[in-house]
């Protein structure tokens, strides 16, 4: 990851750590409620899906816009949703359980929405630790991949909300219906690259256009074969 | 039916008995004091409790330590007023809970409809502090002021064929907001009691709590308290108990029969389908305070384990 100390750059940096920073406060208050440390965990969980959807919004609001300079930003807003949901984590090991380990055991085989929570972290988890610039460059189009199961980590990371309720549902229908739509901003966009293809380029010509341009693309762009394919098919990642 | 005393509790859950014993004291001592100091009528310390120091329900155990009040005050599962728990506390207020009055009907000789004022006049009230455990694994101890259900039911006389006891909450949907828009549950609330379970000494009804009335938010003016059984069968705002030959339909367990079934006895083997009920976070503790080891029948298991001998408490949970 290059620095730029540009004013959003570090302005996105300090808004992530704003819900900490607002959790302290509340702490410091006893602002949390009647079952504080309840409180504290559930808004840290809040949080990392919070950031996990913003996340997900960056790939269409760089279509809509055709604004290219975006990736660091969903790298840096990804790395938020991992933070906070090991801050979750640590809530539950450490303050509601105080890594008791018997009863945490119990815990998990017992209750079933903590399963999609393990799931969810164990993705987001394995997507912190390849996020590295270099990981990316080594894992080639593993990368990819491997990068594509946030989408699971986020399903996972709803049921997780909402298999522990037992009467609210207000708010993870809400985190629901935005996932619908940024999800179905993508199969949209794939459906409608699909039938543009079939009817415009050949798969031969694409390929004769990877083989040839390399040459002539500047060092400095990282990934020449994607920035063609995107050119050609508009295609969102 | 004989009846164990209870047994004892950890030495790291009891309150220094000095200072608890004498804590009414030490407010109005703090009252005083502060009173004296502002020039206002000593009559405004003498009304800080309406009920006075009462008698000790028999089961009523001295030795948990009490949550405070403003936490017990906040954090109410009230689902005609709100699915949240802190919004409950302000939107109870709507509700209108003088005049009120109960009907008693259905298998008793002595059927009627009658006003709480009669109802208390003719019950001595008592302070019964239990512990109150909810099915989301939280619990908390409460100084209810009530008295025995029991002997409520005992003077409208029963009949043989009375087997059950079902509960109706109060329908007031310009008060209450989930029952206006007929949301998530069945609206009025409903739930019941074997009759054994009914007549037993730990069931109390509820008419207040810390020598308090009991705030609206909390089942004002009157409701139920079943100290074994999860938060949900102690019902709140009661206007008709009904004494029946079959069980009624309860509430939560009509909606999701998987999920809470009629008894709803307190147990930590028997999970929840989506969560453990081997542990509980009981209110009013630091951010250090350990979970709780949930007991059986929530502690009460001397008193009341009798009930269920040949039962499967995992069939019948």
């Amino acid at each position: 990851m290059v620095l730029r100390f540009n004013n959003l750059w570090s302005l996105t940096i300090i808004a992530g750590l704003l819900p900490l920073v607002w959790l302290f406060i509340d702490i410091a208050f006893d602002n949390l409620g009647s079952n504080a440390i309840q409180a504290l965990h559930i808004r840290l969980g809040d949080w990392s899906l919070r950031f996990l959807w913003l996340t997900l919004a960056i790939t269409p609001v760089q279509t809509i816009t055709k604004w290219r300079g975006m990736t660091d930003y969903r790298q840096l807003l990804g790395l938020y949703a991992f933070f906070y949901a090991t801050l979750h984590l640590l809530a539950y090991l450490l303050l509601d359980h105080g890594l008791k380990w018997g009863i945490i055991g119990t815990d998990i085989i017992e209750s079933s929405y903590i399963w999609f929570g393990i799931l969810a972290y164990t993705i987001v988890f394995l997507l912190a630790l390849s996020s590295p610039k270099w990981a990316k460059k080594r894992m080639g189009k593993t990368w990819k991949k491997l990068h594509r199961y946030i989408y699971v980590a986020a399903i996972a990371g709803i049921l997780h909300y909402y298999w522990q309720l037992k009467g609210n549902l207000a708010e993870p229908l809400f985190y629901l219906i935005l996932i619908v739509l940024l999800l179905g901003f993508r199969v949209a966009v794939w459906f409608k690259n699909r039938k543009f293809n079939k009817m415009m380029i050949p798969t031969s010509k694409r390929l004769v256009v990877v083989a040839v341009n390399p040459v002539v693309i500047p060092e400095t762009i990282a990934e020449p074969q994607e920035i063609i394919l995107k050119s050609l098919r508009n295609r969102a990642p | 039916m004989i009846i164990k005393t209870k047994k004892d509790i950890p030495s790291s859950e009891i309150t220094d008995p000095l200072v608890f014993k004498n804590r009414r004291q030490v407010i109005k001592g703090m009252l005083a004091t502060l009173i004296a100091g502002t020039g206002i009528s000593p009559t405004l310390a003498n009304n800080k409790s309406v009920w006075g120091d009462l008698p000790k329900g028999n089961f009523s155990s001295d030795s948990l330590t009490l949550t405070p009040a403003e936490l017990i005050k906040n954090y109410t599962n009230y689902y005609e007023f709100s699915f949240n728990k802190e919004d409950s506390t302000s939107l109870a207020q709507n509700l209108i809970t003088d005049p009120w009055s109960v009907e008693i009907s259905g298998e008793v000789e002595k059927p009627g409809t009658y006003y709480l004022e009669d109802i208390l006049r003719q019950q001595s009230l008592q302070e019964y502090i239990y512990r109150l455990r909810c099915v989301e694994a939280w619990s908390m101890v409460v100084p209810w002021v009530g008295f025995s259900l029991g002997s409520l039911l005992k003077m409208v006389k029963p009949l043989s064929t009375a087997h059950f006891v079902k509960f109706t909450a109060v329908y007031q949907p310009k008060a209450m907001p989930n029952q206006l828009s007929n949301t998530m549950l069945e609206w009025p609330y409903i739930e019941g009691l074997r009759i054994d379970e009914a007549m037993h000494p730990l069931t109390i009804l509820a008419v207040g709590m810390y020598g308090d009335t009991l705030p609206k938010q909390n089942g004002a003016p009157l409701r139920l308290v079943v100290p074994w059984k999860y938060g949900f069968k102690s019902i709140k705002a009661i206007v008709k108990i009904e004494l029946l030959k079959r069980p009624p339909v309860t509430t939560w367990n009509k909606f999701a029969p998987n999920d809470y079934g009629f008894y709803g006895n307190v147990n930590p083997t028997v999970a929840h389908p989506r969560w453990s009920q081997n542990t509980e976070r009981q209110l009013g503790g630091s951010f250090f305070t350990p979970r709780r080891q949930t007991e059986l029948f929530n502690g009460y298991g001397e008193q009341v384990a009798s009930m269920y001998n040949d039962m499967d408490l995992r069939h019948f949970f």
